[in-house]
């Protein structure tokens, strides 16, 4: 019962922890640009558990921008999390107590999400924890790796090391991008809305956190206005 | 000191969004237009995430945007995560050799 749905589910999730494992690195990396000590890392990926919001925290904290614009990154950023949540409380039978669904919720990434979703049924909590139990170390441990390469490296590694992050950003947007014109269309304007926002006058003297925060809000909610979205891919 | 306290309200905003509909909502969002903006936010936060910044991260600003050319095609390609971060890696390594 109980014990083998744990083991299935650690064992499906071995390969979203090796996944992690290179992204998180990559953000160890970011951390450590910023300052980040390697406790603070290790907190940042711990408590987070998530890529483009660790990211977008880590530009707020390097740039000292205020609280208040950490909490509207992360609302911003990780919002998407609020759909997700919602399409996996249709998924836990009614009767799911509550500590079960805090403890679901606290890891929950895309990868996890697209998981849980392709299992038939009731989600059983305990596949869940199983598979947040292979991935939360692999995502903790590779960004205190990234920090702590981050200080022994030499500069010139650290900036090659440093676009990884980023390529993998490129290999989770770029192939949905090819499938659909709408979202390729997006990233093309981000990317130039981006350069643009860097250069502008008023734009540039914001921190680069602020901006990231800015061009999120307004690209896709013209995006939202200009093509309304209407399958249900959650997860591209 | 204050790295924690960011640390902090990072953590509690984002695990808030993630239990409320877990807990309390516990109904789907219809509402079109919040649907189609949390499907964009994804594509357009991390497109504006990588650029221009994977051009200030590295030493050589031309090295960054080599990275960035060989990291979009590799995509396109339908190479996966990891190939793809390495090849941007390489790419850098091997422009600030001759650049920097």
């Amino acid at each position: 019962m109980s014990k083998n749905v744990f083991l299935r589910g650690l064992r499906d999730g071995v390969p979203i922890a090796l996944g992690y494992f290179a992204v998180s690195f990559g953000i160890g990396i970011s951390a450590h640009s910023a300052h980040l000590n390697v406790f603070q890392g290790f907190l940042l990926s711990f408590l987070n558990n998530a890529s483009s919001g660790e990211y977008g925290g880590i530009t707020i904290i390097a740039s000292d921008s205020g609280l208040i614009a950490m909490a509207a990154m992360m609302l911003v950023v990780n919002a998407r999390y609020l759909l997700m949540s919602c399409a996996l409380s249709q998924r836990l039978a009614p009767d799911t107590p509550l500590i079960y669904r805090l403890i679901i919720g606290y890891d929950l990434t895309d990868e996890l999400f697209g998981l849980a979703i392709a299992q038939p049924g009731y989600l059983d909590v305990w596949y869940y924890i199983g598979a947040m139990c292979a991935a939360i170390p692999g995502w903790s441990i590779g960004t205190v790796l990234g920090v702590l390469m981050g200080n022994l490296m030499p500069v010139w590694a650290v900036s090659g090391f440093s676009v990884m992050l980023f390529g993998m950003f490129l290999a989770i947007i770029i192939p949905v991008g090819k499938q659909n014109r709408i979202v390729l269309g997006c990233i093309a304007v981000s990317f130039f809305c981006g350069w643009l926002a860097s250069v502008l006058p008023l734009m540039r003297g914001l921190s680069e956190g602020m901006r990231i925060l800015i061009l999120t809000v307004v690209l896709s909610a013209a995006a939202a206005i200009l093509f309304p979205h209407k399958e249900d891919d959650l997860v591209a | 000191m204050k790295t924690y306290l960011y640390l902090f309200v990072m953590a509690l905003t984002t695990y808030l969004i993630r239990i409320l509909p877990l807990t309390l909502i516990r109904k789907p969002i219809r509402n079109q237009f919040l649907r189609s903006f949390l499907y964009y936010v994804p594509y357009v936060t991390l497109a504006v995430m990588t650029f221009p910044a994977i051009m200030t991260v590295t030493q050589s600003p031309i090295a960054g945007a080599a990275a960035m050319a060989v990291g979009i095609v590799s995509a396109w390609c339908g190479l996966g995560l990891f190939p793809v971060s390495l090849l941007c890696c390489a790419t850098v390594f091997v422009l600030e050799f001759f650049l920097v």
